[in-house]
């Protein structure tokens, strides 16, 4: 297998998981576990798809994706912020309702091919040997994504907003008693995470796959969620647990095609399997930088 | 402005009427749904709730299926509800009532073609062991390191559909089966066939066993000091390690309990109705069953209910999909919707509106 394009395959398989975590991860960090991120998905990956077919543009499929995702979570978050419901159950349930609409609204596209995404080639950058075909040759979500974990990195170092949000996070009592609107600035990282899961999830249908079949992002968004544990919580360390995992995707992809001698059944698995073990190492580690209020609702007494 | 006021203690009345106002407001909006996609509305909900109990020509085939369904549901919620009791989310059910139904089929294969009457019941219990093994991954994970029990069950859902792909396609395909994926037929092997223990019922063994799990679950909440320790865990942690409670034990004693469960439902459904391992045997029951547990209020007797609701959706489903040319999907969806909205009228459970002045936080 050639390497460059192997670290190219790995770019483009990491992108999607790397899209949905990066915003998992602001909503965690706003203090609200949001289970839903694979309903959320595959409502994106659904909706892009529609509106990039009905279009003939990707473009707009990706922004049709974003808000579609977006304004679903905005049911999590009203349920869990305002109805004040039980997050874990109501990400259970977004994301089985994200499963059973986006069957029905998809149902109609089986079959359909994708209106291809052209491949930005920067400039200068992409005429480098090896690293040029590597790096800089990718579609333009590509580099959406890694512009997104650099942008949520700085935010929540830098800016104001980003430490209200932490804050938030971190304990909802007190950052209310500072007179810092917990509900809101809740809700809109709950957007926000639902926008980058739509994005990841049309990423899958219209640039992975790229069609249309139910249920395809197969568990793409509970590894999003495995791979904010992973990171404890920081930008770089999303990238890295995306990229890794990616990794791990395409050599057992790579190693099937090749018809190596082990079973396909163990391939196909090993990607869970690895999820699992970063997952105990990490949480064996003790250092866990898991926000205050993760997964608490808040409700105002006063 | 509204206002929400927490109750000092949930409302009885209102925990009854939510699960039945969730109930009528998914027939409103899926009844639109179904407008929007071009059927009848009256008619489709008519299909899913009504037809499959009363309708004069299909009912004889489909009112079995209600306790063919239900069972399944049922004894994999009860397991779930104790678990969600003390704040333990196995969300993998799935997960172990496939490993159950392999486990299990693959001890009774060992033993083909013995007509033994301790062949089923052996099979039954290796079923359980299945399930309550795969359900100890997490549990050792979570006591031993602090791993994610809900993120541990989920990625075991994937591992175990692999382990029954690879199980059907090779070492328990059926050496009669002329290379086609898929176990020897249990069907066809009267010792270990769960069939119906009256005829036209869908009374099997797997629904004897839910029945028995909704009152040993009922027993172990409200009689035991087991029960007991479970709720107070999940209701005040602090509180229950100060009186001795230890953690580990209640997360062993509920992950095992929902292993276990789910996977003699795997071992029931696999030598009943659906009569061999196949790629697809599992109809995606440990999903839907959180569902139920959530809407029988993790309360045995509400999940009996529930149970019976949700099996009814599955069976009308179908019939609609059939009749009016309904896409699969929108059951789904309407199960989905169900959840939802019941996790939404659940508010007036545990908060008192209160109309009055003051400030969204």
């Amino acid at each position: 297998m050639d390497p460059v394009l192997l670290v190219a395959s790995i770019m483009v398989s990491a992108t999607p998981i790397l899209l949905a975590a990066i915003g998992e991860m602001v909503v965690e960090k706003a203090g609200v576990l949001n289970l839903g991120v694979e309903g959320m998905m595959i409502t994106g990956a659904v909706v892009g798809f529609a509106a990039a077919v009905s279009t003939g543009s990707p473009v707009i499929g990706f922004a049709a994706a974003a808000l579609a995702s977006a304004v679903l979570s905005l049911s999590f978050g009203f349920l869990t912020q305002v109805l004040l419901s039980n997050q874990v159950a109501t990400g259970l349930g977004l994301t089985l309702v994200g499963l059973g609409l986006s069957a029905l609204v998809g149902a109609s596209f089986e079959g359909v091919r994708a209106p291809g995404l052209g491949k930005l080639w920067i400039p200068g950058l992409a005429e480098i040997p090896v690293i040029g075909p590597m790096v800089f040759r990718h579609d333009f979500m590509v580099y959406v994504s890694l512009a997104l974990v650099a942008g949520v990195w700085a935010f929540l170092k830098y800016t104001r907003a980003g430490l209200i949000l932490r804050a938030v996070g971190e304990d909802h009592e007190s950052a209310h008693a500072l007179g810092y609107k917990v509900v809101r600035v809740r809700l809109a990282a709950i957007f926000f995470g639902g926008a980058c899961a739509g994005l990841g999830g049309a990423y899958v249908s219209l640039v992975r796959v790229p069609q249309w079949t139910e249920g395809m992002t197969a568990g793409a968004g509970w590894i999003a969620l495995a791979i904010v544990v992973f990171a404890s919580w920081r930008p770089l360390g999303v990238l890295i647990g995306a990229y890794l995992f990616g990794g791990v995707t395409v050599l057992q992809l790579n190693l099937q095609a090749a018809g190596a001698k082990v079973p396909v059944e163990l391939l196909s698995m090993s990607p869970y399997v690895i999820t699992i073990l970063v997952l105990v190492v990490i949480s064996a580690r003790g250092v866990h930088g898991a926000p205050g209020s993760l997964g608490r609702s808040f409700h105002a007494s006063t | 402005m509204i206002r929400l006021e927490k109750r000092p203690q949930p409302s009885r009345l209102w925990t009854v009427v939510t699960p039945l106002i969730a109930v009528v407001l998914t027939m409103v909006v899926g009844g639109i749904m179904f407008a929007l996609l071009g059927k009848p509305p009256l008619e489709a909900i008519r299909t899913i709730f009504w037809d499959p109990l009363f309708h004069p020509q299909f009912a004889g085939y489909s009112r079995p299926q209600l306790l063919v369904k239900a069972g399944p549901l049922i004894l994999i919620a009860i397991g779930l509800s104790i678990g969600f009791k003390a704040g333990i989310w196995n969300i993998g059910a799935e997960g172990q009532y496939i490993m159950g139904a392999v486990t299990g089929a693959a001890v009774g294969l060992a033993f083909y073609p013995s007509e033994s009457v301790l062949l089923f019941p052996l099979m039954v219990v290796a079923g359980a062991l299945g399930g309550w093994a795969w359900a100890m991954i997490p549990a050792v994970l979570k006591t031993r390191f602090g791993t994610n029990e809900i993120l541990v069950s989920l990625m075991l859902v994937y591992v175990a559909e692999n382990i029954l792909a690879s199980a059907s396609a090779s070492w328990l395909r059926s050496p009669e089966g002329m290379g086609f994926p898929g176990s020897r037929n249990f069907k066809q092997w009267p010792a270990v066939h769960n069939d119906e223990l009256i005829a036209n019922t869908g009374l099997h063994w797997g629904v004897v066993a839910a029945l028995i799990a909704v009152i040993a679950a009922y027993v172990l909440m409200a009689r035991h000091i087991q029960g007991y320790n479970i709720r107070l865990t999940g209701e005040a942690p602090r509180a229950a390690r100060f009186s001795g409670v230890s953690p580990a034990r209640i997360v062993f004693l509920c992950l095992g309990i929902s292993g276990a469960l789910a996977g003699a439902a795997g071992l029931f459904e696999v030598t009943g109705p659906a009569g061999q391992i196949t790629i697809d045997f599992n109809s995606g029951y440990g999903f839907t069953a959180i569902i139920v547990a959530f809407l029988g209020r993790l309360n045995p007797v509400g999940i009996l209910l529930a149970g019976l609701l949700m099996a009814l959706t599955y069976i009308g489903g179908e019939l609609a999909q059939l009749m009016l040319g309904l896409p699969g999907a929108s059951i789904q969806l309407f199960q989905g919707m169900l959840l939802f909205f019941l996790l939404a009228t659940d508010v007036f459970t545990n908060y008192r509106i209160r109309f009055a002045k003051g400030e969204l936080a």
